[in-house]
């Protein structure tokens, strides 16, 4: 079954073929990505972008990755200037805007927004980020960047550190890596550890999974190192936060301990669980993984609204 | 036993009896049809405590005038999995049947979690897949979280 016309709502949404295939066309795009090439695939075609909540690279990219292949993206990015505020409904606001353009890409505070948006619309719906829930292109992007890094992602060990509880990217990434056939270890500060809701799918899918303390213990076996964030926003009250906000750190001398193959990933903004300094080392692949986010999200627009990437 | 039993719920007409409902959870089973649906002109009777051969003890309760939709009725198992519904023509039981937990559970449960869409305010009945039966666990087809205490969750 092609992409062409189909929601991605969740990353349980795509099979392993579906996901090679929108890393395979992702590969393509670059040239078209750089800038280096011209591309007309999505001529004539629109993009709605409704972000609900604030975003630089997600909905960035996409604009770019849009204009990249010649088509045109319209956008609300500050949900206060909508009739949102006069109090109409996700629903209505869905309905209506999805007559407009080809395709909507959504972000909002709520879990199962992107669902009932899908329910709502006629044309193909792209989770951006729901709540706490999924993050599901975040996650293409992830394995494009570990692709690129390795030339494949079976049998990868990964560390996924930090907040693992309301990280959506996370939840989005371990589900796709067990698919693929990583070795997963997680670390966490124990109040922010994988949902069961995750847990549960992981376990179902036979994945080795390890759960340690410190990062440092699984430094030295570890290929992909992915750090997030721990999601201020997330928390009900500001004590809880302040219990664990800069309980880990990825610096200079932890990564003196790991192998030189290690990269480190993030799915950005951090605000301190990475050293600046870290920036610098040949073990960071953060911001080449935030690039990546346009070619992968060209080879996603191309699929869904062409049902060919070239 | 049978006499007393008899005097407390005599048989119905027409109607839906729903029989061999787990002790002491007729309330819960009907909020799961929600009595605001059933029809002012429909009694309803409820027996709660009764002697039981088969379950050592149960509840009843007789719908007169209304035959349950199949939908509502198979949501039942979640609270009552032992639950018997016979559909009542002329006093005569033209269908008997014990409940089926459905593959989707619509309309019933409020999901737990507070930040899901459907706790918001939009136009959309909350949606439950059963995905797993022994113990019963449902997810929650929007957000995705997962319920085993029904009784909490109830609409």
């Amino acid at each position: 079954m092609g992409l062409k016309g189909r929601d991605l709502l969740s990353i349980r949404d795509l099979s392993k073929e579906d996901i090679e295939e929108i890393l395979k066309a992702a590969h393509r795009m670059l040239p078209y990505a750089e800038g280096k090439k011209v591309n007309h695939l999505l001529d004539g075609k629109i993009l709605t972008l409704a972000f609900f909540e604030p975003s630089t690279r997600t909905r960035l990219s996409f604009e770019t990755a849009m204009a990249r292949l010649g088509g045109t993206s319209v956008t609300i990015a500050d949900a206060s200037v909508t009739s949102v505020k006069k109090g109409e409904t996700l629903h209505d606001t869905v309905r209506v805007i999805s007559q407009y353009g080809d395709a909507i890409v959504l972000r909002h505070p709520n879990e199962g927004a992107a669902r009932l948006a899908a329910r709502a619309s006629a044309k193909p719906v792209i989770n951006a980020g729901d709540g706490t829930g999924e993050h599901p292109t975040q996650t293409l992007i992830d394995l494009a960047a570990m692709q690129e890094a390795f030339g494949k992602i079976a049998g990868l060990r990964v560390t996924l550190l930090g907040d693992l509880k309301y990280g959506r990217t996370v939840h989005s990434l371990a589900r796709a890596l067990a698919l693929f056939g990583a070795r997963l270890v997680v670390s966490s500060p124990p109040s922010l550890r994988l949902p069961v809701e995750v847990r549960e799918d992981l376990d179902r899918t036979g994945v080795e999974i390890r759960e340690i303390p410190k990062v440092e213990d699984a430094i030295q076996e570890t290929d992909v190192l992915y750090v997030t964030r721990i999601q201020r926003e997330r928390f009900g009250d500001d004590a809880e936060y302040a219990e664990v906000a800069g309980s880990y750190r990825v610096d200079l001398p932890l990564l003196a301990r790991a192998p030189e193959r290690l990269v480190v990933l993030h799915p950005l903004p951090r605000i301190g669980e990475i050293g600046p300094a870290v920036d610098d080392s040949p073990h960071a692949a953060y911001f080449r993984q935030a690039f990546l986010g346009v070619p992968v999200r060209m080879a996603l627009l191309a699929l869904t609204l062409a049902g060919r990437a070239s | 036993m049978t006499a007393v039993r008899e005097l407390k719920l005599t048989p119905i007409q027409n109607g839906t009896v729903i029989d061999h409902i787990g002790n002491g959870l007729a309330l819960e089973v009907l909020r799961i049809l929600g009595i605001e649906r059933i029809q002012q002109s429909s009694t309803v009777s409820i027996a709660i405590h009764v002697p039981s051969q088969k379950i050592g003890w149960k509840d009843i309760i007789k719908v007169e005038n209304m035959e349950l939709s199949a939908r509502k009725l198979n949501a039942i198992a979640l609270v009552a999995p032992t639950a018997t519904i016979s559909i009542i023509r002329e006093q005569r039981v033209r269908e008997k049947r014990p409940v089926a937990l459905p593959d989707r559970i619509d309309g019933v449960l409020h999901c737990p979690n507070p930040g899901c869409i459907t706790n918001q305010r939009e136009p959309v009945e909350s949606e439950f897949e059963v995905v797993r039966r022994k113990p019963i666990v449902l997810r929650c087809a929007y957000c995705g979280r997962l319920v085993d205490d029904f009784l909490a969750q109830l609409a």
